[in-house]
């Protein structure tokens, strides 16, 4: 089992519901330290996204954040030298398309994400069909390979993905791309139906966008990821303090709850 | 008629050897699957095929002929034709796709279509046959090109479409075919993307290029009803490739020479590289980060950072050679074809003659027979050349 796996079944098993931020790698410039405060704000895991040019999976934030980074010289090897800096013991993940990692060798990318000290990846566009030669490479280097499922998938797929995901399963809210939503989305039941055919833990993304959600999502799954309505605060502005705070708010929502 | 295809059928998830594929969000798969599923029973069914065929002859005035030269072929010492699809309804090659996929879209039980455009000619297309079947339509054109083909969109508007300008990226078409799959992410239940060209996840490159298969079928009798025989070349302009694939599936299993032109701007296989992008693994124009690079040429069909995987095959396997012209001389093209033999090409048409005028005596020897097909009429470019003429002078 992969490391990042045997970290996240420890979170569930000590009756902890994760919580997982997501950042655009060099969508500013202390963005690091952005990283760090959201580890002490309560973060279990923590998403680093690697921008590319053309996003077909997010809404206009996390484009906008990614076309700052990229205009800011941002590349997969800028992002490590900046990673080498880190003071966390969150486990990071890398996000980012299939192209990004392609052109840069499977096998040398793998290793270089082993080398930056990320430990696991999710890359949207890449089909379970397509990911064998990427699944191999990164099982020589302990970066285990997070799968997605959506509202859209059938039981029977979703059963083959399952199989396929390690560390965690993503599961998407609403067949939608990354954005702020005002609803809770189809969570509930992705994740009900990925729980008849696999125990590993479920996180739901694609949408939360505040604590209230967060914390309703988590009571249904073993955790819940932030991605656009982060960004936007960053983009925004926000102070390291303020990243913290923002974390710190999802959390105590979602620890609130879980307690009742 | 569903092997009619000369050109091989990819293998079961697509690949036309290394390159095609499925690559999309997990919330696209089920879609895409279905898609292929309902495209195979479909091709295979008598009834759709008769049903596709009635269409193209009753509304979309196919066959289209084959209009010998000879002006032009005196002057380049060529024996030169040209396959006709300016002459289809609503002026390109793009509406025989359209039909074949907005009749699928029906069979399905979808209710409605999106697509990109970037010429606007897709999607003048797409428009039409969606008011053909009463479908609601939604077509994604980037900033840029609304403003070039400014017509187009008028087009398409008065035809029941929503046009919507794409302002993300490079504003042109690479970045309307990312926003229309954003958006077929909301709505895949009820609405079926219609993509234009020989491009995007399996089954689009293949079904695509079925579709267009038309083209070649056509013309490989029309030339022995003239006489003409097999030609030498086979000679196409390649954006994503789809009027390309269509003409060479006729000929593929021939001896005839088949030949790709791109714009310079946009040289997927002359200056790229394999990668990933819209679903497809194919050649594209990225930088040493794997970043896509914007195309730039003046012709908004031909704007594209990439090509269709069976293209990138087709270059692999040397069966097709792709080459590049620049914006000068298409325009010289543009104009010698208008003058000489009284038909105005769409801009995208114009590279595939550049690149014959060019290598006449050179890659083609005098005297060879060649086919150019004339994938559109130049009516939504007069504009635009007008005032690059003009700013010339
Ligand atoms: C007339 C014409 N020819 C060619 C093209 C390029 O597309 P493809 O390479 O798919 O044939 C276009 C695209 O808009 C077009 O309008």
């Amino acid at each position: 089992m992969k490391s990042l796996e045997v970290t996240l079944r420890a979170v569930r098993e000590n009756g902890r519901k994760a919580l997982v931020p997501y950042f655009v790698a060099g969508a500013t410039p202390d963005w690091v330290r952005h990283v760090e405060a959201a580890a002490l704000g309560g973060a279990d895991a923590i998403e680093i996204g690697i921008p590319f040019s053309d996003p077909m999976m997010d809404g206009v934030v996390i484009q906008e954040a990614g076309l700052r980074a990229l205009q800011a010289g941002t590349t997969f090897e800028s992002i490590g030298r900046q990673l080498t800096s880190i003071d966390t013991e969150v486990p990071l993940i890398a996000m980012t398309y299939y192209n990004i990692f392609l052109h840069y060798g499977l096998a040398r990318s793998a290793g270089r994400l082993h080398e930056f000290g990320l430990s696991g990846a999710i890359v949207p566009d890449l089909s379970l069909e397509e990911s064998d030669e990427w699944r191999t490479s990164c099982g020589e280097h302990d970066i285990a390979t997070i799968f997605l499922v959506a509202p859209s998938t059938p039981a029977e797929r979703i059963k083959e993905v399952a199989r396929r995901s390690e560390g965690f399963l993503y599961a998407s809210a609403r067949m939608a791309v990354t954005g702020a939503s005002s609803d809770q989305g189809d969570g509930a039941r992705v994740v009900a139906n990925v729980r008849e055919a696999s125990d590993l833990p479920v996180y739901v993304g694609i949408g939360i966008t505040t604590p209230e959600q967060a914390a309703t999502t988590a009571a249904v799954s073993d955790g819940v990821i932030v991605g656009s309505a982060l960004v936007k605060v960053i983009l925004n502005g926000a102070s390291v303090h303020d990243v913290e705070n923002f974390v710190r708010s999802f959390r105590d929502a979602i620890d609130t709850t879980f307690e009742v | 008629m569903s092997n009619i295809g000369v050109m091989g059928d990819p293998d079961e998830r697509g690949h036309f050897g290394d390159f095609g594929g499925r690559f999309v969000p997990e919330a696209l798969m089920p879609a895409c699957l279905e898609l292929e599923e309902a495209f195979r029973d479909a091709w295979a069914d008598p009834s759709f095929i008769n049903e596709y065929r009635t269409t193209l002859s009753q509304f979309v005035g196919r066959p289209t002929p084959v209009t010998p030269l000879p002006r032009l072929s005196e002057k380049l010492g060529l024996r030169l034709y040209a396959k006709r699809e300016d002459l289809a309804h609503t002026g390109s090659h793009k509406i025989n796709n359209v039909v074949g996929q907005t009749l699928l879209t029906r069979r399905m039980g979808k209710t409605r279509i999106i697509a990109e455009t970037g010429a606007g000619q897709h999607g003048v297309a797409t428009a039409t046959g969606a008011a053909r079947l009463g479908l609601a339509c939604t077509v994604f054109m980037g900033e840029v090109d609304t403003v070039r083909q400014e017509l187009n969109v008028f087009r398409m508007e008065l035809l029941g479409a929503r046009v919507v300008p794409v302002t993300s990226g490079s504003r042109t078409l690479k970045d309307a075919v990312n926003e229309a799959m954003r958006e077929w992410v909301t709505c895949v239940a009820d609405t079926h993307y219609c993509i234009g060209s020989v491009m995007g996840p399996h089954p689009f490159p293949w079904m695509v290029r079925e579709f267009q298969s038309i083209i070649g079928i056509e013309a490989a009798a029309q030339l022995e009803e003239l006489g003409a025989g097999t030609p030498d070349l086979v000679v196409a302009c390649v954006g994503g490739g789809s009027n390309a694939a269509g003409i060479f599936a006729g000929f593929a299993n021939s001896d005839a020479r088949l030949i790709g032109v791109e714009a310079a701007g946009g040289a997927a296989v002359a200056s790229g590289s394999p990668g990933v992008l819209h679903g497809m693994r194919s050649l594209l124009l990225q930088d040493e980060f794997g970043q896509i690079e914007e195309a730039h040429s003046m012709s908004a069909g031909l704007d594209y950072p990439g090509i269709g995987p069976e293209h990138a095959y087709l270059a692999d396997s040397g069966r097709a050679e792709y080459f590049a012209v620049g914006d000068e001389e298409v325009l010289d093209a543009f104009s010698l074809l208008s003058e000489s033999e009284g038909i105005i090409p769409a801009l995208e048409t114009a590279h595939a003659l550049a690149w014959i005028t060019r290598e006449v005596g050179a890659l083609i020897p005098r005297g060879a027979t060649v086919l150019l097909n004339l994938s559109g009429r130049g009516d939504k470019d007069v504009a635009q050349v007008r005032q690059l003429l003009k700013g010339e002078s």
